[in-house]
């Protein structure tokens, strides 16, 4: 029997047409457009000015406090301008403008292929790569890994876990990752597990994957510690609690984080990013993105320099189809439609998926039929049509008691709905005032 | 008579009489003094239960107005002055003069001056099409159309308005209560003070971005220019945040400042047709 995580779940079609594609590198933009903030945490603080002379890997803007990361330029050339622009989040928000001229590295960077094996930092030293670097955790979320990496006081760390799962449909790139640079990223955990203190890494990879599960198994057999497991297909097998849930059979309390149960997970394509960080001392300005679509003509992974904007990647993969409906940042499950083509891709664009109209559109909403679909799908043991209602009728308090801040907005219970009803668009909105009212009353 | 029913009957009413003395006492023990004047006042209040004097309902407004010693800062919008004369003859003070109130939309994003970049099909509520993204327009202040203030108005006195997108305020269904002010999550109502026949002159605009984006994004957004501050004798225009503010209690309805602005960002309502050139020379010849 494979693992999987006991409770809720969805099974959406795959889609994963881009699986055999390899890794291509996009060519470098004209200009590229650099979020300064594009972790969780404070916006990194820019310390260049119009009309300087930047390399790819030259600091841009600095983290401003713990939880924060550094931004580095990706390509090499001049700064056109600091202008807001509007990214992912649907809003505008400051950004460095950067006209390319040539492709020059910074001199510190390893250029060649040659893969070092040796770790030769200290467990400090790595956390500090890590800050200098600007790696952000991969997987979407962006939180920085050095405040992961450090572990709390008292707390105790026994198990590194690495999220091989990508449960979302579409998206191939860490499956690609996997298959193209898995000693690097076995490496890379190598590297995490010291600095963490860890002796076990486990490596969890949905069973869809079987080749990336026969490579990383073959690669991880010649290392002490580090196991691959393969897991039952199941959303939101990807997410971290239930991840752990399904690994190592540990609950997550709410409100509280993996270190709490001792373990700390990471995602293959964060593994591959300490690793040239650690070894080959690159900061993280490139990372590898699906794009994809049932309506394109040439979808693929790419290695694509940040900042670059939407719409080069587009024309990459073909070009942007006639009857295109929306521009997904991220998966069809938990992405988020972009309101511009020429939002910059940033550290935790995993992919960029296209959907012809009638794909896209959303469907009429009627009234629930109390069939409790959602309650039997919620990974998280919620009761997401109550939880909808509370914060359609504007009573927080309530929702906060029934716990909606446990909600890893993983949308099965919209998904699995059948009567259409936006139940995540308000269970987002209620969320994100009961940690607004909690934090102002931290405050007070 | 049988000796079973009388028993009864008179077993009853003593343990009737009993519980009538041992009520009568605990009632006395226990009772509650309440002013018989709330109940005077909750009569004369419009019980709307509205929420626009700032309490929650009539009857706890009108508990607060017995206690207050008193009238500052307490207000029913929906009965005005009347209703506050009244309640204060009846509790022996005096009323304090509130100037009437009116909801403004501080946003004039027509279709023809705010062109669409993106279209919306998520859920019509504000609230969430805010907290996704800026909104159908480039203007990330403005007016989302979603209608939240509508649905929040119990007075009837705003409507969706198709063609526009933009809620409309009736005039004379508003009693500026403020329901709409606090639904809408960007703070695009305000509660301006009410003039004669309802005229109006207010900044129609609440784009906090420099002039060249605001512009970008909408025909009639206020560019911070300045223009209207030096053309306003009566220092009532103040710019704050690249966004002009005229405060009502200062201004005079000389209607400078409307003609002054280059992006017509500043709207008058309900005056007169303005006189053009020649109609003013021609008066000044007849004299």
């Amino acid at each position: 029997m494979l693992k999987t995580f006991p409770i809720g779940g969805i099974h959406p079609p795959e889609n994963k047409l881009t699986a055999d594609k390899a890794i291509k590198y996009l060519t470098v933009p004209e200009s590229v457009t650099i979020p300064v903030s594009q972790h969780i945490g404070a916006p990194a603080e820019v310390i260049v000015n119009k009309g300087d002379d930047v390399k790819a890997g030259q600091v841009i803007a600095k983290g401003r406090g713990f939880v924060s990361s550094n931004i580095h330029s990706s390509v090499s050339g001049k700064v056109n301008k600091i202008d807001n622009v509007i990214d992912s989040t649907g809003y505008r928000h400051p950004a460095v403008y950067i006209d390319v001229v040539g492709d020059e590295w910074s001199e510190t960077i390893d250029r060649s292929n040659k893969i070092i094996t040796e770790i030769a930092l200290s467990k400090e030293e790595i956390i500090n790569r890590c800050f200098e670097s600007g790696i952000v955790g991969l997987g979407g979320a962006t939180f920085p890994s050095h405040v992961k990496l450090s572990i709390p006081a008292g707390k105790k760390c026994n198990i590194l876990i690495i999220n091989g799962v990508e449960c979302e449909p579409y998206l191939t790139s860490d499956h690609r990752l996997m298959l193209e640079r898995g000693e690097e990223i076995l490496i890379g955990i190598s590297v995490i597990m010291k600095a963490l203190g860890v002796e076990k890494a486990m490596i969890g990879i949905e069973n869809n994957k079987p080749d990336a599960i026969s490579h990383m198994t073959n690669l991880a057999s010649e290392l002490h510690g580090i196991s691959v497991h393969a897991l039952k297909v199941k959303y939101p097998q990807g997410a971290e609690k239930q991840l752990i849930k399904a690994l190592i059979d540990r609950e997550v309390p709410a409100g509280q984080l993996p270190v709490d149960v001792g373990a700390v997970v990471n995602n293959v394509g964060t593994a591959f990013a300490v690793y040239e960080a650690v070894q080959k001392n690159k900061p993280l300005f490139e990372r590898v993105v699906t794009i994809s679509g049932k309506s394109l003509s040439q979808p693929g992974n790419y290695f694509v320099r940040t900042g670059t904007p939407v719409r080069n990647l587009v024309e990459a993969a073909g070009g942007l189809p006639d009857d295109t409906g929306k521009i997904i940042n991220g998966g069809p499950m938990m992405g988020k439609a972009v309101n511009s083509i020429d939002v910059p891709i940033a550290k935790g664009t995993s992919g960029i998926l296209i959907f012809p109209r009638d794909e896209s559109e959303r469907p009429a909403v009627g009234p629930c039929i109390r069939c409790g679909k959602c309650i039997s799908a919620c990974a998280m043991n919620l009761e997401p049509f109550l939880l909808m209602t509370l914060s359609e009728k504007g009573l927080f308090e309530r929702a906060e008691n029934e716990r909606i801040t446990d909600c890893m907005e993983c949308g099965s219970c919209s998904y699995t709905c059948p009567a259409k009803r936006p139940l995540l668009d308000y269970i987002r909105l209620g969320k994100s005032t009961v940690i607004r009212m909690a934090r102002e009353r931290n405050l007070k | 008579m049988s000796p079973t029913i009388l028993i009864t009957i008179i077993s009853l009413s003593l343990l009737a009489l009993i519980s009538a003395v041992i009520l009568y006492f605990v009632a006395q023990k226990f009772k509650i003094f309440e002013d018989p004047r709330i109940d005077e006042i909750q009569a004369i209040l419009p019980a709307a239960n509205c929420g626009g004097c700032g309490f929650a309902g009539c009857r706890n407004f009108a508990e607060t107005l017995v206690n207050a010693d008193t009238f500052d800062g307490l207000n029913c919008p929906v009965g005005g002055a009347e209703v506050m004369d009244a309640a204060a003859q009846i509790l022996g003070k005096e009323a304090v003069a509130f100037d009437p109130l009116i909801a403004v939309l501080l946003c004039n994003g027509l279709p023809e001056y705010r062109p669409r970049t993106s279209r919306y099909d998520g859920v019509a509520d504000c609230r969430i099409s805010n907290n996704l993204y800026m909104g159908e327009t480039d203007c990330s202040y403005g007016c989302l159309g979603n209608g939240d203030c509508v649905r929040a108005c119990t007075f009837d006195a705003m409507y969706m308005d198709q063609a526009s997108g933009l809620p409309v305020i009736v005039d004379d269904k508003c009693i500026a209560c403020g329901a709409c002010v606090k639904a809408c999550p960007r703070n695009l109502i305000e509660l301006r003070k009410k003039a004669k026949k309802d005229r109006k002159i207010y900044v129609a605009c609440s784009n906090c971005d420099k002039g060249a984006p605001a512009r970008r994004a909408c025909k009639v957004a206020c560019i911070a220019c300045n223009k209207c501050v030096r053309v306003c004798e009566y220092g009532a225009i103040t710019i704050e945040n690249n966004l002009a503010y005229i405060d009502a209690k200062k201004c005079t309805f000389c209607r400078k400042c409307v003609t002054e602005c280059p992006t017509n960002s500043i709207i008058e309502l309900n005056f007169p047709p303005r006189r053009t050139k020649a109609e003013v020379q021609a008066e000044e010849v007849n004299g």
